[in-house]
């Protein structure tokens, strides 16, 4: 039986989708995604109506989307993260339902449990053979990992493999097997290389963001996690991705060895691999070239699942393993809860993403943000929205000092034994105060445009929108 | 001690806000080059703003101002006076008689705010051919004179030279601002790096700086201020050799010998002056082995 079809029209008539159906995508092509579009922009042809997005996340080059809301195509959203563009306008409320964000983890187990029911997911593939074994390493929209893409594989009532690059059988590696594939089309192209991976991920040249950095390596350092079997995961953004360049000579000194990195992975944590510093990476998404071309080479550098990545249903997964995560953050409350779902007016801007699933894994998680950004304090007395609950955050690390958890006195004993800069975190609020004045707090009062499910299930805050409507 | 002074542009909230977090033993809030004429106001007011934010900022606050030539001049000084910088920084100084001009700018400014007069220093940036040539008059002039800063671009230009990283054509101005300094007894600054992406230039030009006699180094970035206090604190041989220096001298003395050797080689009053400020230098720093 072949599974190809010709056309895109084909495969999604052939899918059997009706109207008020829920589709989904996996975000591994990020800005460069060229498939939401143009499924999207198909289903609208054929007529098809009321359908629910559930993606992975959603990107500012998916901006047509909301053609799709006006129009009735798409009345549901489902994500784990949304950039500014889109939130902008979710937040101004084009969307009548709520939309509902996950986390990384969150979603696979939301899948699997069937509490979320996916009728067609529609997999872009930068490599496939006829019957659907597809990997994200070959071809020119190489992404590396299709980690997130995996349980919709396992799990939809049918799936269809988007390609540009039609491969001879059997192809391998296959993270998506044939045995889970109904339909496979070719396209002209699934995305744009540029906006898929950047070429190089670059730590930052921000002496505030350096200096934050600095303090977070020394935090871990002195936090008794780092020993043999050491294990760590940062995200790709600004003061994150610094960190790592200040680990490594503390853990040349203490000569450790660690056992995996894990995330996200970028060129900087395969340069650690290659130099030793760890027996493997775990990779569900990767940032940048290197990182695409040692999952693609390096047999220690492997491809995991979002299930295996972060699903607090699978009986175990790798952020349960985890030592140390260092995540990022818009807000941070005097209760350490943490927001990255909107930016300080309220407007959604990003979402959990693994920052709640890695946070509640990790044996330390540390939170690394500058004490105000432009005229603005990081550190609020209630976050706008609760991406993250403070019970699962454990340090705070600012330039100016870092605050530890009540409940983590065991971790202040230790970094004040070391001699490091430990406030309170609202002695640290005082200190941006002095600074910036006191902001008159912004809560957005319109209807509820999103809800923010916890990885195990549960509404943990609400996003309202922003303009009254 | 001043190993490194990190400029800050006095236009610049953000960077004023961070001013004390860099490691820079002073900070020199600049309201001159880093400024455009049409924004001399607006820094003026921050710079004042954000010193009076951060009264306790824990690092030495050193204010650039305006040429005495220029109109800015005068208001820089009588807004930033009250606000009690450790050293005002005047720019383009050229002879004694400018230090002359500024130094009673300053004393005014002190008296209609009732401080004591004198209360401020005066770091005078020589930046001119006429400057380096008058440096020790310009040193020695006035006990408000606390220290020289050399300013290599300025120079360049006005000696009608080509700038380079290796820095011959400044090698006469260096050589020349250290003896007057040293001569009039007052500390002595070099030149910022201007390349920020350089690290190693950056490191070797301040290693050079020190092997020429400068007490520390202007830094024009965040970036360097590392590598600049590195190369103005003493390194674990050198405390060690002071030491044994000190040591040596002490056993010396007290079996009334006069010249000893030590590690083959002579030690005479040079070397133990020598010993004396390393060891001085890194107690400040509170290095490990400077007690002895």
């Amino acid at each position: 039986m072949s599974k190809l079809v010709h056309s895109l029209a084909d495969a999604i008539r052939a899918s059997g989708l009706q109207s008020g159906m829920t589709i989904s995508f996996h975000h591994h092509l990020r800005n460069g995604d060229a498939v939401l579009n143009m499924v999207l922009a198909e289903a609208a042809r054929q007529g098809l109506r009321d359908l629910t997005v559930q993606a992975s996340s959603l990107f500012d080059v998916h901006l047509p989307l909301l053609d799709h809301i006006r129009s009735g195509v798409v009345t549901g959203i489902e994500t784990n993260y949304m950039a500014a563009g889109i939130g902008r306008a979710i937040s101004e409320g084009v969307l009548q339902k709520p939309v509902v964000f996950r986390s990384h983890g969150g979603r696979p187990a939301a899948i699997e449990s069937g509490r979320v029911v996916i009728d067609v997911a529609f997999i872009a593939a930068p490599a496939s053979d006829a019957q659907g074994n597809a990997n994200g390493v070959l071809g020119s929209a190489a992404c590396g990992s299709l980690g997130y893409a995996i349980p919709d594989a396992k799990y939809a009532k049918k799936v269809v493999i988007i390609t540009d690059h039609l491969m001879p059988y059997p192809l391998t590696p296959h993270p998506i097997e044939e045995t889970d594939v109904d339909l496979v089309v070719q396209v002209d192209s699934i995305g744009d290389p540029k906006g898929i991976v950047s070429g190089t991920t670059r730590i930052t040249r921000d002496p505030v963001g350096l200096s934050i950095a600095k303090l977070a390596a020394q935090v871990i350092a002195h936090s008794g996690l780092m020993v043999d079997g050491f294990s760590f995961q940062t995200g790709a953004g600004g003061a994150s991705l610094a960190v790592t360049e200040y680990l490594k000579p503390l853990l040349r000194k203490q000569q450790v060895q660690g056992s995996f990195g894990l995330g996200g992975i970028t060129g900087y944590l395969v340069d650690m691999l290659n130099e030793g510093y760890f027996g493997n990476l775990m990779d569900v998404q990767c940032f940048d070239l290197a990182a695409v071309a040692s999952i693609r080479d390096n047999p220690r550098h492997q491809e995991i699942s979002a299930t295996r990545y972060a699903s607090p249903n699978a009986r175990s997964c790798a952020v349960k393993s985890l030592d140390t995560v260092v995540l990022g953050a818009t807000e941070i409350d005097l209760n350490f809860n943490v927001n990255v779902h909107t930016d300080s007016n309220g407007y959604i801007m990003g979402g959990s993403g693994g920052h709640s699933d890695t946070a509640e894994g990790a044996k330390l998680s540390l939170i690394v943000a500058p004490l105000f950004r432009a005229r603005l304090p990081i550190i609020v007395d209630k976050v706008t929205c609760v991406t993250t609950k403070g019970s699962a955050v454990d340090v705070l690390v600012t330039q100016r000092g870092v605050a530890i958890n009540p409940r983590r006195q065991d971790l202040k004993d230790n970094l004040k034994a070391a001699g490091l800069p430990v406030f309170e975190i609202d002695e640290l609020q005082a200190q941006a105060h002095k600074l910036t004045g006191v902001p008159v707090p912004v809560k957005p009062q319109g209807r509820v445009v999103a809800q923010v499910e916890y990885p195990l299930g549960g509404i943990v805050d609400e996003i309202r929108s922003v303009c009254a409507e | 001690m001043r190993r490194s002074l990190l400029f800050i542009p006095g236009n610049n909230p953000g960077m004023l806000m961070g001013a004390d977090m860099h490691g820079a033993d002073a900070v020199i809030f600049d309201l001159e080059d880093a400024v455009a004429p049409t924004e001399k106001d607006a820094a003026r007011i921050l710079v004042r703003n954000a010193m009076r934010a951060m009264p306790d900022l824990g690092v030495e606050v050193v204010v650039r101002v305006n040429p005495l030539a220029t109109d800015f001049f005068i208001q820089d000084i009588q807004t930033m006076v009250p606000l009690h910088p450790k050293l005002i920084m005047p720019t383009k100084v050229a002879s004694a008689e400018d230090v002359a001009h500024i130094s009673a700018a300053v004393a005014a400014a002190e008296q209609a705010n009732g401080m004591p007069e004198g209360s401020i220093g005066l770091l005078p940036l020589l930046e001119t051919a006429q400057g380096i040539e008058n440096a020790f008059a310009i040193a020695d002039c006035d006990l408000r004179v606390k220290g020289l800063l050399l300013g290599a671009e300025d120079l360049s230009s006005d000696l009608q030279a080509i700038r380079s990283k290796q820095g011959a054509e400044i090698l006469y101005a260096r050589g020349r601002i250290v003896m007057a300094a040293r001569a009039a007894g007052v500390e002595v600054y070099d030149t910022p790096f201007t390349d920020v992406n350089d690290a190693e230039g950056m490191a070797e030009d301040a290693r050079l700086a020190r092997a020429l006699g400068f007490s520390g180094k202007a830094v024009i970035s965040p970036r360097h201020v590392e590598a600049v206090n590195a190369a103005f604190t003493p390194t674990e041989d050198e405390i060690i050799y002071a030491r044994e220096v000190m040591l040596a001298i002490a056993e010396a003395q007290q079996q009334g010998r006069g010249a000893i050797s030590l590690r083959g080689k002579m030690v005479d009053k040079p070397i133990v002056d020598r010993a004396q400020r390393v060891l001085a230098t890194a107690k400040q720093l509170g290095l490990e082995g400077s007690d002895l």
